[in-house]
C-alpha cells in the first residue's frame, strides 16, 4: 500500500476552527501542498490579517505573522525586502483586501512585490457574522443589507482580479475555484504557478479563490457550494486575468 | 570626526545609517521631507532598502513586517501622518517588535500647519493607539543631540524589543547646526533576533503577533508589557541648567527649551534666580529628577508649543506640591524670549511666593 | 491498513465528501464522533478506487487515501 493522499508537512495537525464545510480549510491544504511540493517550507513566511484566516498562523507550519485589517501587503512587504531570498504569501479575504485593503493591494501589484497573495472570495465578512463586502453580489443578503444589496445606494461588488490584471507590476492573477475536486485541482495548479512566478522573482502574483461561507450564507455546505457556483461564478468569472507567457492557462 | 554643517532632517537620516539602520518605509509630509529624501539617496549607498509606501499606514506596516524579520528599520513622519499610523504602532507595541519612529511635530489639531508644534505630546507619551502600551520616547533639542539619539534608539529598541520615537518638531528638521556623527560604520554588534520571521529552518516557526483571543493569555501579556515599561525606568534622560538655586523653574523639551534656556539667562542678568529642568527622555519621565531641580522652586513654569500638555505632566510628577503654569504658543508660533522672560518676572514678583 | 481512512475526530460532518467521491461510496455514519457530528466514512472498501476526490474535497484533512502497490 502506498499513501497518495495524505496532510501536507505545511500544514499542522491542528484542527482547524472553521465551519464545517467552510472551504478555507481546503484552501488552506493547497496551499500546504505547493509549499511542500516546491521544498520550500523552510523559506516561506506567510501573513494572516485580521478575518477568518487570521488564525491561519495556527495551521501553516512556517513563520508567520499576523497582520492589521487589510495590511497583509504591506506588512508582507516589509517582509520581502528584508529577506529576498524567501518566499512570501499573504493570505487574505474579501473584507480585507477588497475594502480596508485596496490600497495596499493595488499599490504591492504596482511596485511588483515579489510576493504571492492568496484571496478567498466569499461574498461576506464572515468572522464578524455576515456583514456586506465589496464583493457582496447585487441582491444578497447580509447582515448589513438585510433586504439585499442594493446598488443603488450599495454599489456593485468589485472584480479585484479583473482590476488587479489591468496593473503592469502584476505578472500572474487567476480566479480559480474549489467547488468539486477538477476545480480544485486547476485551483492548485495556479497557485503552484503563482508561487513559481515568484521563485523566479519575476513579480507580484495573486490567485483569486471563490469560496464558501455556509454560517453566514445560512446553507449547508454542499448548498453553499451549488449557491456559488449559480451565483459567484457569473458575476466572477473564472480563469486566468493575466500571465507573463501569453496563452498559457 | 570633523563637524559638518548639515540640517536636522538630513543629520537624521545619516544618523540613522551610522546605527546600522538599512530599511526605511516612509510618505512625504512636510516638515520631514528631507528625511525620506536623503536616505533615499543614502540607503542603497549602503546596501539598504528605501521605499515610499503609498500611505503612512502601509509605511508602517511594512516596518512592522521588516521589525519582525530582524531587520533595523525606521520610519519617520509628521504629526498628521503620525495619527495615519497609530494602529500600526499599537500592533508593533503589541507584537513587541523593536523599531524607530520619527515624529517633526507640526501645528495642529487636524490638517494644522507645516510650522513647528509640541502637541503631540499627549499622543507620543500617552499612546495615540489603542490599548496600554508605551512608546519609549526621546526628545532632542539640537542636531547633535539628534544624530546621538538615533544611534541609542536603535539599541533601546532591540534591547527592549518596542517602539522609540524620536519626537522632533519643525525647527529642529529645518534648521542647521554643526554636528559630529559617530565614525563611520563602528563595528555594531546588532543584537540576535532568534523571535524574527527569518525562514523556520532549523527551528520551530516563529510568530510575530498581538492576537490573544484568550483574555486570560492577553492580561497575562499585558503585565509583561508592563514589566518591560517599568524596566524602562532605568533609561530615564535629562539635563539641568543652573536650577540649584533656582526660585523659579523653567520646564521644557526640544526646541521650547532653547528658548526657555535663553531666558533664564536673560532673568539671571535682571537678579531673578531663574532655571530651566530639561527632560530628555519623555518616556519614562524623569519624575525625580525634576522633584529634585524644583524642591526650592517657588514656581514651576512650562514653555511648550502647545496649549499645554507637558504642563500637566509636570503638576502629576511634582504631585502638586509646587504651583506650576504654563506659557505657550500654538499653531505653529514660536515663542520669544522675551515673551518667556516676561511671564518668569511676573512669576517672581507675583505674591504667592509662599507655597500653599 | 485501509485504502481510504477516516480520522473520525477531525470530521465536522459537512458532507461534501460524499458528493465528491465518483464511486458513491462515502457515507456519513450512524454514530457521533468526538465533536457530535456523525462523520464520513467508507465501508465498502473495496469499491474505492484511491482517487483521493473525497480528500481533495475535505477541508478538514480527514482522510487519508492508500492504493495497492502494482507488483
Amino acid at each position: 500500500m502506498i499513501t497518495v493522499f495524505e496532510r501536507p508537512k505545511a500544514l499542522t495537525a491542528v484542527k482547524t476552527h472553521y465551519c464545517p464545510g467552510c472551504t478555507h480549510g481546503i484552501i488552506h491544504r493547497l496551499v500546504a501542498e505547493v509549499i511542500d511540493e516546491l521544498g520550500v517550507q523552510e523559506e516561506t513566511i506567510g501573513v494572516s490579517p485580521v478575518g477568518c484566516a487570521v488564525l491561519a498562523y495556527n495551521y501553516f507550519d512556517v513563520d508567520m505573522q499576523e497582520a492589521a485589517h487589510g495590511r497583509a501587503p504591506a506588512v508582507a512587504t516589509g517582509i520581502k525586502r528584508v529577506h529576498p531570498d524567501k518566499v512570501v504569501f499573504t493570505y487574505q479575504g474579501d473584507g480585507d483586501l477588497a475594502s480596508i485593503g485596496t490600497a495596499e493591494i493595488v499599490h504591492a501589484a504596482a511596485r511588483s512585490e515579489k510576493i504571492t497573495t492568496i484571496f478567498v472570495n466569499n461574498a461576506t465578512y464572515g468572522m464578524t457574522g455576515g456583514q456586506m463586502a465589496p464583493t457582496t453580489l447585487v441582491g444578497q443578503v447580509s447582515t448589513t443589507s438585510p433586504r439585499g444589496r442594493d446598488s443603488a445606494i450599495q454599489g456593485y461588488p468589485i472584480r479585484v482580479s479583473e482590476m488587479l490584471a489591468t496593473i503592469e507590476g502584476a505578472v500572474y492573477i487567476a480566479r480559480v475555484s474549489v467547488h468539486n475536486p477538477q476545480e480544485v485541482a486547476k485551483a492548485k495548479k495556479a497557485i503552484k504557478t503563482a508561487f513559481e512566478l515568484q521563485i523566479a522573482g519575476r513579480g507580484f502574483t495573486l490567485v483569486e479563490i471563490l469560496s464558501t461561507c455556509p454560517t453566514n450564507w445560512g446553507y449547508s455546505p454542499k448548498d453553499a457550494l451549488k449557491w456559488l457556483v449559480d451565483n459567484m461564478i457569473p458575476i466572477y468569472p473564472l480563469g486566468v486575468k493575466k500571465t507573463l507567457e501569453e496563452g498559457k492557462s | 570626526m570633523a563637524k559638518v554643517l548639515m540640517k536636522g532632517n538630513e543629520a537624521l537620516g545619516e544618523a540613522a545609517i551610522r546605527a546600522g539602520c538599512r530599511y526605511f518605509f516612509g510618505y512625504p509630509i512636510t516638515p520631514q521631507n528631507e528625511i525620506p529624501q536623503y536616505l533615499a539617496k543614502r540607503l542603497p549607498e549602503v546596501g539598504g532598502v528605501f521605499l515610499q509606501a503609498e500611505s503612512e499606514i502601509a509605511a508602517i506596516n511594512m516596518v512592522y513586517g521588516a521589525a519582525g524579520s530582524g531587520a533595523r528599520v525606521m520610519t519617520s513622519s509628521s504629526s498628521p501622518g503620525i495619527s495615519l499610523k497609530q494602529e500600526g504602532i499599537t500592533y508593533i507595541a503589541g507584537a513587541e517588535l523593536p523599531c524607530v519612529i520619527v515624529n517633526m511635530q507640526r501645528g495642529g489639531p487636524g490638517l494644522g500647519s507645516i510650522q513647528p508644534a509640541q502637541s503631540d505630546y499627549f499622543q507620543a507619551v500617552k499612546g495615540g493607539g489603542h490599548g496600554d502600551y508605551k512608546l519609549l520616547v526621546l526628545a532632542p533639542a539640537t542636531i547633535q543631540e539628534m544624530v546621538d539619539m538615533m544611534g541609542k534608539a536603535f539599541d533601546l529598541a532591540d534591547e527592549y524589543r518596542n517602539p522609540v520615537m524620536i519626537l522632533g518638531d519643525g525647527i529642529l528638521g529645518q534648521m542647521m547646526e554643526g554636528v559630529e556623527f559617530p565614525a563611520e560604520e563602528t563595528a555594531l554588534t546588532l543584537a540576535e533576533k532568534p523571535w524574527a520571521t527569518t525562514g523556520a529552518k532549523g527551528r520551530k516557526p516563529n510568530l510575530i503577533n498581538s492576537l490573544f483571543l484568550d483574555p486570560v493569555e492577553l492580561e497575562q501579556h499585558n503585565h509583561h508589557l508592563q514589566r518591560k515599561y517599568d524596566r524602562m525606568a532605568k533609561e530615564v534622560l535629562w539635563e539641568n541648567y543652573r536650577t540649584d538655586d533656582a526660585e523659579v523653574v523653567l520646564v521644557g523639551y526640544g526646541s521650547s527649551a532653547r528658548i526657555a534656556k535663553a531666558a533664564v539667562d536673560l532673568a539671571r542678568a535682571h537678579g531673578i534666580k531663574a532655571g530651566l529642568f530639561r527632560p530628555i527622555t519623555l518616556f519614562p519621565f524623569p519624575k525625580a529628577a525634576l522633584q529634585e531641580a524644583c524642591k526650592q522652586a517657588n514656581h514651576v513654569l512650562t514653555v511648550e508649543m502647545s496649549m499645554g500638555q507637558l504642563v500637566e505632566d509636570v503638576r502629576y510628577n511634582l504631585e502638586f506640591k509646587v504651583p506650576v503654569h504654563f506659557y505657550g504658543r500654538s499653531g505653529g508660533m514660536v515663542p520669544t524670549t522675551r515673551a518667556v522672560l516676561e511671564e518668569i518676572i511676573r512669576w517672581a514678583h507675583s505674591g504667592e511666593e509662599d507655597k500653599a | 491498513m485501509l485504502k481510504v481512512e477516516f480520522d473520525e475526530d477531525r470530521c465536522k460532518g459537512c458532507e461534501l465528501c460524499t458528493d465528491a467521491c465518483p464511486k458513491n461510496i462515502v457515507i456519513m455514519a450512524e454514530h457521533f464522533n468526538a465533536m457530535g457530528f456523525h462523520p464520513a466514512t467508507v465501508v465498502e472498501q473495496e469499491k474505492c478506487i484511491s482517487c483521493g476526490f473525497c480528500a481533495r474535497m475535505c477541508p478538514d484533512v480527514v482522510i487519508t487515501v492508500r492504493k495497492e502497490e502494482k507488483k
